[in-house]
Formats: C-alpha cells, structure tokens, sequence
C-alpha cells in the first residue's frame, strides 16, 4: 500500500505558553519543535500498515526550511520519503494548506501513482483548525473519517476497482462507531491509536543522508484569518505535600477516594 | 506567596546538589538561621544538578579538583547514594594511549586505582563493546554513580533536623540589596545587607550564589560580575536495552568514556545514556533561560538539536553496535542539557572581591558539589578549607577576563577539549593580547613567543635568540619526545646559559604591584607577613604570608619606599587574590590603603655576571656592590628616566628589579638593550625566568611547591628566628617550628632520561615520585609525594625536579624513581631542604 502522511511543525510548548508581542504568535524563541501528537501517531499507524502489508509511506509538510527536521524525524522511524513545501516562514490559514497539498498530491501522483491511504492529525497542536484533512478529501472527492483510534486496512478487500477497504473506528458519546470505507480514503487520526515508537540509532543515520523532495510553496492568503491570540489565566499549580512517610496514607486514600479511583 | 523569613544569617541561592551541601555544611559548622531560597520546587527545581549523568570518574588534571571529587565520593558514600560501577577510558589512537599512561601516573601520585587494559580486556567488562575499533583502555575500579537529587534531599533533611535551616521553594531572588563598605580604609566596594525575593525581604550579611548557570544574572544584582556562561551539553538515552533487561539497580557495566570522539555511553537501568561533548560549542545567555513554567521539560533542560548530535552517533554506533546498533532501541529522551563553563575551566569559589558577604560556589559539576560545599562552608567559618581551593578563587579574573565576550570565547574554545589531550602549557587561542607591556612592539620584532598569564601577553623565549643555540651545542639539553618539546624550545635553556655567561632583559610587566600607604600601613603588613616589616626605607623583604593554619597564603616582595608607604610586588596569577588577602585585613579605621599601581608601573629586570657594567654605562648613580647592596630599593636616574631599582634576583644573578612607570618602560627598555649589545646582553623570556633559572637556584614558586597544605619549615623556607610582632598563622608557625618536619622540599636530579627507549624523556611536573621498587610515597599526613615544579638545569647539565618527601627520603643522595609516561626514570635526591644546586654559597647574587 501507498501512504501519505501530512504533518506539521509546531512548537514544544511547556507549561506557561509566552506569545509574540504583536499577539499573533506564539513565542518560539526558548522553544524546540515537534510534530504535532496527532501526527506522531498518524505517522506510526501508516509505518505498521506498510509494516504488515508492505508498501512505502510518504511524509509529507508544509512549512518553513526548519521543517525538514521533522521530516526527518518521520524518516529515522522508518517513512520511506519525505515532501516539503517550503515556505517562507509566514503562517498559512488551513484552507490555502489544504490547496497546497492538494496541488502536490496531484503532481506526485501523476508520475508516481496514487496513494491509497492518505492520513492527517485529527487537528494541528498549534492552531487547531480541525480542518486540513476534510479539505484535502473533499477536493480529491476521497470519503474521509475523522477522530479515528482504531483502523485496520485491508489491501485484498473492498468493491471492485478499489485499492482496498478500511475500517476505521471512533469514540463518540461513549460508543464506538465503526465505519467502512472502500481505498483510496482519507483519515485523520487522534492521540491514543497507537504508541509511538521511537527513532533508532541507526535510523537517525538513515535519515540525516535521505534526500528531501522540496518545492516552494508561495503564500497564499486564506479567507481565514488570525486576529489575536491570548493566554489565559489560570491559578499557579503547584505540587501539594500531602505529608510524609506513613503519615501521609490517609490523605493519599481519601484524595484516591475522591478521584474515584478506589472502585 | 509563601511566608519567608525575614531574616537570616545567611541566605543560599539555589537547591542544586552545591547549595544543599553548602546549607548542610554551614549547618554543621554551626551556622543557624540558614535559608535556602531557590525559584524551583523540590527536590528538582530545574537546575543542571536535575539533568545530570551523575557519574564521578575519580581523575582530574587539577589537584584540586582531584581532592575535591574525593571528598564528595566520600560524601555521597556516606549518604548512601553511591553505587560503584567501575569506568573505562577508551582509546582510538596512539597519542591517547600515551596520554593514558601520564593519566595512569597521575593516578598513582593522588593514589587512586587505575589500570591499563587491552582491547580484548575492555571487551571482557563492556561485552557490548567492539574490542577492533579501540587500541586500548584505562581502567578506573573506583568510579561511580550517585544519585545527586536524594544527596540534596538528604542535605536539606539534615540540616532542617539541625534547626539550621529554612527551605523557601518557588521564591525567586529578584536583587541583592547591598550598602557602601563604610568608611574603612578598604576602598571601594560594597557589602551585603539582604537578599529580595518574590515573596519579601530577607535581611542578611551573607548571601551564597550557587545558581549554577543562573549566577551571572544574581551577581548582576549585587552590581559585580561572575565569568560563567551557560553552554549546552547534549546527551540521548536509548531504550530499552534487550542486555539491561535483567540486570539489578542502576547500573552493572562500567561506564565507558569513548574519550577521542568526546562521548561517553552509560547505562542507566534499561537505558544507555549516551552524551558528548563533541557537538559545536552552544552557548546560551542566563537571561534567555527558560522559567520553570514556560520550559517544556525543565529550565536547563532546553530543546534537543538534532542536527548537532546527528554527525556523531555512527561513532557511537561503531563502538557499541550491537547495542547502539539495535533497530528497536529507541531514542527515548534527548536534550540539550546546560551546564556552567568558566574561562578555564575551574568553579568560582568564594567571597567576591567587590561584595563583601557575597560568595560564590558556581560552575561544578556533581562529581564536585558535596567537596565545594564543605570548602566553601569552611572558608566562610574559618577562613580556609581543609582542601586548597585557590586555583578556584572567584578573585583570580581581572576586569578583562570578566567580559562577556572573553568567557565566550573562552568557554568556545574550551567546549571541544573537555576529553582533549590538554598540554600543562598549552595556550589559547582566542583573546589574546588583552594586556601588553610598552615594549611589547619591541618583543615582537625580536621573535618573542608570548604565553598569556592572567591575560598579560608575556614573552617565554625570543625567536631572535635561535643563533644562541649553535653556542651552546648539547647544553641546551634539546628534546625529541614530542610531548615535552610542545610549548618548549631549547632556546629557552640557551637564553639560560647567556644570562649566565653575560647578562639578559627580562620583561616582568605582568607583576601585581600595590602601594600599602598611611599611618597604619606598618602595622597592617607586619601583621601579615612572616617576615619582619619594620626595616629601614629602602629595604627589600621577600616574605610568605600564611594563613590561620600556618600554610602558605602568598609569596611575594616588599619594598618600603617610606616611613608609611610600602611596594608590594606579587606574580600576575595571584595579584587579585593576595590583593583581597591584604584589603581585608586593612584595619578598618581607614589608617592604612592599598593602592593598586600593576597598570601603572613596568618592571624590567636585568640579571647576569654583567648586569652592573650595563647599568653604569646608563646610570650615573652608584650601583657598586658597596654602594647598592643586596636587598636594597632606591630610586636611581637611567637615561633621564627616574627609575626605582631593587637589587633582588628570582634567577640567582647580580642584577636589579627596574621599576618606571608604564609610559616610560619603551624608553627604559630600548636603553637598557642598547647599552647591553657589547656586553653579550640578549632578551630572556619567562621560560628561564619562571622555570629554569629558579629551579637550578631551588627558588619556590606559590602554587606549586608553595600552597596552603605545607609551611615554611617543610618548604625551607623558615627563618633563623621568629618576629615578637604578631602575625596571621605565628601560632601554627611556632608549632610548625617546634617539631620535625612531616616533609621536606628536596631538589631532585634525573640520572638518566634515556629509559625504556633510546629517546631521552623529561618530566614536566605533577608525576608520582616512588620507591626504587615502585612503592608510592607518601608523609605521615598522608600528602604524596610528587613532582612540585620540573625543568631543565642547563647550568648542572641536568633536568631537576622539586618535590616533598618524608624525613626518611629526605636524605641528599636517595635513590628513588619518577613515573614518567608509564616508565619509571632514576632519580636522585640532590638537595635536601633550600641550598641551590647551582651557586651554592650564593657568591653570584651578592658579587
């Protein structure tokens, strides 16, 4: 099977986020990058389908030249290539992303075949806009199931003419809802599908010499726009000394209790 | 906001693995009222001290950091947190595996276990190493792990039990409030009166910065400066580690340090901790550190560089490729962990000189947190350590190594050579030419090669001189082992020799000079000195000062120039320290100030049979023997210049100490040279000056043979009598004086360089003198025996070595040997106690 995974660069936050003076950004200057959890786990799902029913994963992100470090993150964990669009630093609204790489998805497999999964992060950690993977589907007229914890591909299965079949799972309300759908599809995933693995040595070397696909990408303006970013207020937490050696267990039994934890 | 005490005795900045053992030691002492505020919580509040490997390898190139890592060893035994897991020294290349074997000797001059081993050994206790790609190992039984969060906790425990100590946890210090020394007599500068946090005002003369690689910015706040850069250290930690499955606690396997890749590998339960310092040099700013809050692990734990780590892991994997090389271990935690560099690499130790009550105990490592708490605790209790912590003494920058831009450059360059082949001599590269002297134009048109001392560029030999060597043919002893013919050349011994045929000019700019002025002045020194001080004007006292204990605290000459006004000359390493030593032990009615002269007076000394000869044909003053005796100071006039001559000698010559202020010492220098060219006169560097003319003459050098662990009676050095005047360690000193000695200083010769090989081989300093049958020696005080200070005797024809022994040893004509490169060279004991081997009787000097 051929995959496409698209992720994005954000920052790793810690427990008090700083944002730009202008308001508009958040701080990254004491900050590294990551990609975003979602994704981690977008990533790790497509390496276990290649895994099992072989295949090749492709990462895919639009962002700045900095970007390509999280590609090769992806790649030390075992994708196979790696895409960036490049851009020049600015911030792109999810309805231009999604037509960035629509476009880059078209010209790829117009030479190289189709993808016949292709998986985004339910929502990108920074922004949050729960929006880029539905975008993609609907202008590929590919169906698309969100919000998935469970997906279990099947190359041989599905209708006629199909790469295959999914099924792909979901909590909602308490429930469990499973959907079919026949390949090429999109999903986008959430935390929690799978753990991660993470890099080896040896494919961190791999990584660090596997070449990148760049293209630039230029700016496009989005209908959507970014007007102020706040942070809110939040009480200072800080660890509480319930007591100490034998003494704290009755604190510690009645705060289990009160969580509910006890059963 | 929690509710802070609002006074104490003392406040302590910082609850990394330094600040708890300062409380704690404090604590012991009998320090009450303690309080130790740190921004963070407990027990990890973000420091290095709570990212740190924790490892502690047992040998250091410093003494001092060695005694230091021992004491902590032992406390963190005693704490219970020490578990031993042995730690091998990997070498790839020839030239490491030399420098192994000097490391093996050092460890057997400090007396700790170590062992060469071969690959195939390596192999036998690190199964997961790849015995093709090393030559050879150095194994170290005794190293260890520790774990330095529960030492603090344990720390902070105790004390808290003592009733000493009050912990404030997420309280940032937000100033240091400070108020005018007073009106005493000490100059300029300030002292502590209380320490601002977040949540208040804590009163107190004392504050202690151990906030590691946040002390710059809590210096700032009491207006002075502290040279430490924060830098970054990277380290992964791989898992999980199919071998370590099954192995008990922490660790089981030795800790390997691939030492020519700068990478150490180390196991942490199932994990393998992999760090390096090989990476480009990053710093960071202590301002643009992280707070706990907004750090997205903890404050110096900053964001992972991949792409810096990235060129070094095929090392790693080569090493340990069955391991590293494993496909599904993972890198499961990486960061770019901070830690503290100082401009040479040493801890900032003690009271600062600006601040009266701020002390500094920054830039350790944990391997020597626990040792630098108890000294400095000690030093603020007593005024001295047990263990001789002046190579850290926070009072040894001057104003131009303090800059931001000098510890940078410096913690650049010094970043990649933390697992280097380090020369004792090897100079830096970067920051040079902080501080010339006049003539300094002149030097280099005559081919000096300058080595730096406390940023004052001075000449250790002159290109110019090279035609000397034809002269003197094999008595310049020449070298061909490479290691010791680095930093050196034979033109130092012929620049030797020519003094001694003739005469030469040594540029000795770099001096700390002092005036100590007023009505007090008298008394201020000679409550200081060893040496009597009420001396006619115009006499010259040469003259240790010791501390409590009766070791040596300075080495150094004064002048007195008048009833109330004395020169005090000390070297350029010790002049801030001596300087902090003598202002504060001013009398505190202003009766006596020290004036600092070093950036305004030039030194030029000239020595040598015709030394008096040149001088006559510039100066019309009388500088005959009867009429400018020894030991004598004057003002005399040279080529229109007012000149202050001091008829003393450092190389064992007829000669003068010439004094002029700086802006005339061009002019002194170029008459001086003129006036010598048909005398033989020739420029000599600091090479004869510092090593070889003093060695042959047994001349003591403060900071090697001279240090706080030995007295004046051990080193030779005691007078005929004692002063009825009263000075600092007269008490010890009279005890010292009353019983033999534990050691002796004895001059040493090499009988023969040439062993194990047809190369000659010359000690250069710090190696284990043994028994003939390779027993290590030490006094009944348990110190060793070793090489104080090495150099060549181009004047004996011999290499010379000075070095303490006990009674037994201490006998002119002993066998012993000197472990030199794993080699064990003959030597003998030629002096016993201070006469020179060369001119005995002193007939030169006084001629």
């Amino acid at each position: 099977m051929e995959l496409l995974v698209c992720i994005k660069r954000v920052p790793m936050v810690g427990g008090r986020i700083a944002v730009t003076a202008d308001g508009l950004a958040v701080d990254t200057k004491m900050l590294g990058f990551t990609v975003s959890p979602h994704e981690e786990c977008a990533v790790e799902e497509a390496i276990r389908v290649t895994e099992r029913h072989g295949g090749s994963v492709t990462v895919l992100t639009l962002g700045p030249p900095e970007a390509a470090e999280q590609l090769r993150d992806a790649l030390a964990l075992g994708a196979h290539r790696a895409v960036l669009l490049e851009t020049d630093g600015r911030e792109w609204g999810p309805a231009a992303t999604a037509a960035a790489i629509v476009a880059a998805i078209r010209d790829r497999e117009a030479t190289a075949g189709r993808f016949d999964l292709l998986l985004f992060g339910n929502e990108a950690a920074d922004s949050a806009d729960y929006q880029v993977g539905i975008r993609v589907a609907r202008a590929l007229g590919l169906p698309c199931v969100t919000a998935v914890k469970q997906l279990e591909a099947d190359p041989a299965g599905g209708p006629e003419g199909a790469a295959g079949r999914l099924v792909a799972r979901r909590e909602h309300r308490g429930a469990t809802e499973a959907f079919a759908v026949a390949l090429p599809a999109v999903v986008t995933v959430k935390e929690g599908i799978n753990l991660p693995r993470y890099p080896s040595l040896p494919g961190r070397m791999r990584a660090r010499k596997a070449p990148l696909d760049t293209a630039a990408a230029s700016f496009t303006p989005d209908p959507l726009e970014r007007r102020k970013l706040r942070v809110p207020t939040s009480d200072r937490k800080g660890a509480e000394i319930l007591g100490r050696g034998p003494d704290a267990v009755p604190a510690l039994v009645d705060l289990l209790d009160e969580m509910g934890v006890l059963a | 906001m929690s509710d802070i005490p609002t006074r104490a005795s003392v406040v302590v900045v910082g609850a990394g693995i330094v600040g708890n053992s300062v409380a704690f030691h404090l604590a012991d002492l009998g320090w009450r009222d303690i309080v130790l505020v740190d921004k963070g919580p407990m027990p990890n509040p973000g420091g290095s001290t709570g990212h740190a490997s924790n490892f502690i390898f047992p040998i250091e190139y410093s003494r001092m950091m060695m005694e230091l890592t021992r004491d902590s060893t032992r406390q963190y035994a005693e704490l219970g947190v020490l578990t031993t897991s042995g730690g091998i020294e990997v070498a790839r290349t020839e030239a490491r595996l030399q420098e192994f074997r000097r490391r093996a000797g050092a460890a057997t001059a400090w007396g700790i276990p170590s062992e060469m081993l071969s690959p195939e050994e390596v192999a036998k206790l690190v199964p997961y190493l790849d015995p093709n790609v090393i030559l050879g190992g150095l194994h170290f039984p005794t190293v260890g792990v520790v774990d330095s969060l529960r030492a603090g906790t344990i720390f902070r425990d105790r004390a808290t039990g003592l009733g000493a100590l009050r912990v404030v946890a997420g309280v940032e210090v937000e100033g240091i409030e400070v108020a005018p020394r007073g009106a005493t007599g000490r100059g300029p500068g300030s002292r502590v009166t209380g320490v601002r946090t977040s949540a208040g005002l804590i009163e107190t003369e004392h504050c202690v910065l151990c906030g590691g690689v946040w002390t710059p910015r809590l210096a700032r706040m009491a207006g002075t400066h502290l040279p430490l850069t924060p830098i970054v250290h990277q380290m992964i930690s791989v898992g999980p580690v199919p071998l370590f499955a099954d192995t008990v606690g922490e660790i089981a396997y030795p800790i390997v340090r691939d030492v020519d890749t700068n990478m150490y590998e180390r196991q942490h339960g199932g994990d393998m901790e992999v760090g390096s310092y090989a990476h480009r040099p990053i710093l960071v700013e202590a301002d643009d550190i992280p707070s706990n809050e907004e750090a997205a692990l903890s404050p110096t734990e900053m964001p992972f560089t991949q792409e810096d780590f990235d060129p070094q892991l095929a090392e790693a994997v080569e090493l340990m490729p069955g391991l590293l090389g494993d496909e599904a271990v993972g890198i499961r935690y990486a960061i770019n962990g901070l830690i503290s560099m100082t401009p040479d690499g040493h801890p900032l130790l003690g009271e600062t000189p600006d601040v009266e009550g701020l002390w500094s105990a920054a830039a350790s490592w944990i391997k020597e947190g626990p040792g630098i708490g108890r000294a400095v605790a000690e030093w603020m209790t007593a005024g001295r350590s047990e263990i001789d912590v002046h190579e850290a003494d926070v009072a040894r920058f001057y104003p131009v190594q303090q800059t931001r831009q000098h510890v940078r450059a410096r913690a650049r360059e010094s970043f990649n050579k933390m697992y280097g082949i380090v020369h004792p001599a090897e100079q830096w590269e970067s920051e040079r030419g902080l501080r010339v002297a006049p003539m300094y134009a002149r030097e280099l048109e005559l081919g000096a090669v300058c080595f730096q001392t406390a940023g004052w560029e001075r000449p250790q030999w002159y290109a110019s001189n090279e035609r000397l060597l034809a002269t003197y043919g094999d008595r310049v002893l020449p070298r061909s082992g490479e290691w010791e013919s680095r930093w050196w050349s034979p033109i130092v011994n012929a620049e030797h020799l020519a003094m001694r045929d003739a005469c030469g000019l040594v540029d000795l700019t770099a001096f700390a000079v002092f005036d100590v002025t007023g009505p007090g002045a008298l008394d201020a020194l000679q409550h200081l000195a060893v040496a009597q001080m009420d001396v006619p004007v115009g006499k010259v006292v040469y003259t240790p000062f010791l501390d409590d204990a009766g070791g040596f605290k300075a080495d150094l000459t004064i002048m007195r120039l008048g009833p109330a006004q004395f020169r005090v000359v000390t070297g350029a390493a010790h002049g801030l320290a001596d300087r902090k030593w003598i202002v504060d032990h001013l009398p505190d009615d202003g009766s006596a100030v020290l004036t600092d002269l070093t950036s305004a007076w030039t030194t030029i000394g000239l020595w040598g049979p015709r030394a008096r000869t040149v001088l006559e044909r510039v100066s019309d003053d009388d500088v005959s023997h009867a009429g400018f005796p020894f030991g004598t100071c004057r003002t005399i006039e040279v080529d229109g210049l007012a000149v202050l001559a001091s008829r003393i000698s450092y190389v064992g010559e007829l000669g003068w100490e010439l004094y002029c202020p700086m802006e005339s010492g061009l002019r002194l220098f170029d008459t001086l040279f003129a006036a010598g060219q048909p005398h033989g006169l020739v420029p000599v560097g600091i090479g004869v000056y510092g090593t070889t003319g003093r060695i042959e003459k047994g001349y003591r050098a403060y900071g090697n043979e001279l240090t706080p662990d030995y007295n004046p009676v051990e080193a030779g050095m005691a007078r005929p009598s004692v002063k009825t005047a009263d000075f600092v360690g007269k008490e010890a000193h009279l005890g010292h004086r009353s019983a033999p000695p534990a050691a002796t200083l004895c001059t040493l010769t090499l009988t023969d360089p040439r062993v194990g090989g047809p190369e000659a081989r010359y000690p250069l300093g710090g190696e284990p003198i043994l028994t003939t049958t390779g027993e290590r020696i030490e006094d009944e005080l348990g110190r060793p025996s070793y090489v104080t200070s090495a150099g060549a005797g181009p004047s004996i024809g011999t290499h010379l070595l000075l070095a303490y022994l006990p009674p037994a040893l201490a006998v002119e004509g002993t066998e012993l040997r000197v472990e030199y490169l794993g080699e064990r060279q003959a030597v003998r004991v030629a002096v016993a106690g201070s006469t020179p081997l060369f001119d005995p009787t002193n007939e030169r000097v006084r001629s």
